[in-house]
């Protein structure tokens, strides 16, 4: 394996170029409906991952999600092409949830990153030796991550690893969820996502990181079971 | 980043290569710290493991399915697009 080679894109990425953005703001503006039904069908799952972050609800996400796409179709004359198409939807549907949200006392402070997401080690230290100034210099023998076989992408696995995948991603950090389901979920690029949640690009990568980090562990957890069944 | 600081030069540690791995996935390294942390990927079963399993992370979480809306309410926000263009 190559440590050149950069992550590919998950199957999901559907990001609209921006030079198809003006094509499409003139569809829409036109009144086709199917230029509407293909950004609703696209874009509406990001946007209750969203919105759910700032409502207690999967009912009053849904309703955020709806109302946005409604002050899309009254406030498109308004877009002006200074952001992207989305980035702009996406911001409604923030502003929205934020109402929406305080009325709900469920606000979650975007702007900084709390004591738990800053500076914590994201894999446990004893996995690691090394005496005094070296800790950490190395994985020990029990600490170094074993090759997952079979691989997940096996079909075997792969029904019970996306079940068990997203239940881990339910139970993230709201922020943690919100970054890495646009960022990996969803394929949505990197300053999309800090411009959209009002983020630096720093924060997002914070909070990408810890979220990558868990997810990789409860995989690991489970090969750890499956592991054991294996070879016994 | 996170974690134990990474020194200005010589070797990075393991520990210190895990939570650098969204930075180096991402490209945000500069030239030299991203040069030291291949250097030790090239030496390191356990770091280069690592760093495959966060790749493999990525990819699968790409085929997690997702929530959207309901078909009735896409519908009916499609009845709302056709009656706001259908005004005169």
């Amino acid at each position: 394996m190559g440590v050149e080679e950069r992550v590919e894109l998950p199957r999901q990425a559907d990001p609209v170029a921006p030079r198809d953005d003006a094509e499409l703001v003139a569809r829409l503006r036109r009144g086709e409906a199917a230029a509407f039904a293909e950004v609703v069908d696209r874009w509406s799952s990001m946007m209750l991952r969203v919105a759910r972050t700032y409502v207690s609800t999967d009912a009053s996400a849904q309703e955020i999600v709806q109302d946005t796409w409604m002050a899309v179709v009254r406030g498109l004359d308004r877009f002006e092409g200074r952001s992207s198409l989305r980035t702009w939807v996406f911001r409604i549907l923030t502003n929205l949830a934020k109402t929406r949200g305080v009325r709900e006392a469920r606000t979650v402070p975007w702007s900084s990153l709390g004591p738990t997401e800053d500076d914590q080690p994201t894999v446990d230290p004893d996995r690691f030796a090394g005496p005094g100034e070296r800790a950490g210099a190395h994985w020990t023998s029990l600490g170094s991550p074993r090759r997952w076989q079979p691989s997940p992408e096996d079909s075997s696995l792969a029904g019970e690893i996306r079940v068990r995948l997203a239940a881990a991603l339910a139970v993230l950090p709201d922020r943690q969820r919100v970054v890495v389901t646009l960022r990996d979920v969803h394929g949505v690029p990197a300053d999309e996502v800090s411009a959209t949640l009002g983020i630096t690009d720093a924060n997002q990568r914070v909070l990408l990181h810890r979220a990558r980090a868990r997810l990789r562990a409860e995989l690991e957890d489970y090969y750890r079971g499956v592991g054991s069944v294996v070879t016994s | 980043m996170t974690g134990s600081t990474v020194p200005q030069d010589g070797e990075v540690r393991c520990q210190q290569v895990v939570e650098l791995v969204t930075d180096y996935l991402e490209g945000v390294l500069d030239a030299d710290l991203r040069a030291r942390v291949e250097a030790h990927l090239a030496e390191c079963e356990g770091c280069a493991e690592y760093l495959d399993q966060m790749r493999t992370t990525v990819r699968l979480l790409g085929r997690v399915p997702v929530d959207t809306l309901s078909e009735e309410a896409k519908s009916d926000l499609i009845t709302a697009f056709r009656d706001f263009h259908g005004r005169p």
